[in-house]
């Protein structure tokens, strides 16, 4: 089935210059973008299925000798198209920071403890019904440096390919409530609410295993539908 | 649980990578995780000329970018995706078309890939051989697309229909120079005078 990727759904996405996150300032394109049509170069993409994972990558609280301290939680979804249609076979990455609100990447300074027991990096593949599950411990909030008193709400990483270069995303997952959400500009930057609860996982009793692990419910959506000609044209 | 029926009401938004993404998706031997991709690009069955792209990534301050992480994607020697939209496909190639490379500390990349070749293009047009590029960094909020031409591809250059939509000052910006046997250099500036063409795709 050939997809194709409207350019109106990336409406969704935050713009390039967000004054409020800072760093965009220097790394925003001044010039505007070129319009193109999408080649078979767009239209196809890389691709990674079950033999790029390894068996235990998955579960991020069983890669060192002794398990991580925090809350332990499962983070499950699927992956689908705009369509609604899963989307198997598909790469998910993750990395996030420890419970304590740190990464291991030598460039975090901050003064939070490292988790020998923890990397914070992992990977699966979803299965038929583009489902994807992920074990891993509920990452601390930190602060970073974008303004007074910033600090990041709980988040995990994501990155994902899907079924062309053009569908590829890197994003966050984020917690139900979190109290910071209204003063983060990375969470706000994206302009629409709906837009930005799509980033909100949704807590799961079905999902959560009893006496264990909290359940997680974070379902990705990615650019592309089906190209039926009665719908959107082409190049709109 | 997930209704199979329901229609999502839009696509999931894009967010930063991050300054600390190297320990998940470029952990190269300095943090303890497998790397999932072949690095060289350019794998031991793939015909072609062997290349090296090397280049930096810069700021508006023309400073280099150490936390941006640049990806590519490109046809093999004879113009074919190893991908299933792409039917002239070679079956049983190792060779991916996918690099990933994490700046380094002065906004370094490199990639040991092949010469890409001529790519179907709209209307039955041939591409000239290029290398497609996200370009993903901590201060950008959704990652940039741009493309890669080489210098000694005049004449195809001249005649590719997308590098025919980009203003004629502009196009140098995206067209990698030869650095060299089989070396090419292509530096990207996200922002300012020499700012690159990035497309919307
Ligand atoms: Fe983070």
């Amino acid at each position: 089935m050939s997809l194709i990727y409207p350019r109106s759904s990336n409406a969704a996405h935050p713009a390039y210059d967000f004054a409020d996150y800072r760093s965009t300032g220097k790394r925003h394109p001044q010039k505007p973008l070129i319009i193109m049509p999408h080649t078979l170069s767009e239209l196809t993409g890389p691709v990674y299925g079950h033999d790029a994972v390894r068996d235990n990558e998955f579960d991020l609280t069983m890669q060192h000798k002794a398990e991580p301290l925090g809350e332990r939680i499962i983070v499950t979804g699927r992956v689908l198209d705009e369509d609604g249609r899963p989307q198997p076979n598909t790469l998910v990455e993750i990395w996030q920071a420890n419970s304590a609100g740190r990464y291991i990447h030598v460039v975090d300074q901050h003064p939070a403890p490292l988790d020998p027991n923890f990397t914070g990096a992992g990977r699966a593949v979803t299965n038929a019904d583009g489902r994807y599950r992920f074990v891993t411990i509920k990452p601390g909030a930190y602060p970073w440096g974008n303004h007074p008193n910033a600090w990041r709400p709980n988040h995990i990483h994501f990155s994902l390919f899907g079924p062309s270069f053009l569908s590829r995303i890197v994003t966050q997952m984020y917690f139900p409530g979190d109290p910071l959400f209204a003063f983060d500009p990375i969470f706000n930057s994206v302009p629409d609410a709906k837009a930005r609860d799509r980033m909100v996982c949704r807590f799961d009793l079905d999902v959560t295993k009893p006496d264990w692990a909290l359940g997680y419910q974070f379902d990705i959506v990615l650019r592309g539908r089906n190209a039926t000609p009665t719908e959107e044209p082409h190049d709109d | 649980m997930t209704d199979p029926t329901h229609k999502p009401a839009g696509i999931t938004p894009s967010q930063t990578v991050g300054p600390y993404y190297a320990y998940g998706l470029t952990p190269r031997g300095a943090y303890a995780f497998r790397d999932a991709f072949a690095d060289p690009v350019a794998t031991a069955d793939c015909e072609g000329t062997r290349i090296k792209l090397t280049g930096h990534i810069y700021d508006g301050d023309g400073k280099a970018i150490p936390d941006a992480m640049i990806e590519i994607w490109q046809a093999d020697s004879a113009g074919r995706y190893a991908h299933p939209r792409d039917n002239r496909a070679r079956a049983n190639s190792s060779f991916k078309g996918f690099g990933r490379c994490g700046a380094d500390k002065n906004g370094g990349y490199a990639f040991e890939t092949i010469m890409p070749g001529i790519v179907p293009g709209p209307d039955g047009k041939p591409q000239a051989p290029h290398v497609v590029v996200c370009l993903f960094a901590r201060g950008m909020l959704r990652h940039l697309y741009t493309r890669i031409y080489f210098a000694d591809a005049a004449a195809a250059n001249a005649a590719d229909p997308i590098l025919a939509l980009v203003p004629a000052d502009r196009r140098n910006t995206l067209i990698a120079k030869r650095a060299g046997d089989g070396a090419y250099t292509f530096d990207i500036h996200i922002q300012g005078g020499d700012e690159t063409v990035f497309f919307d795709v």
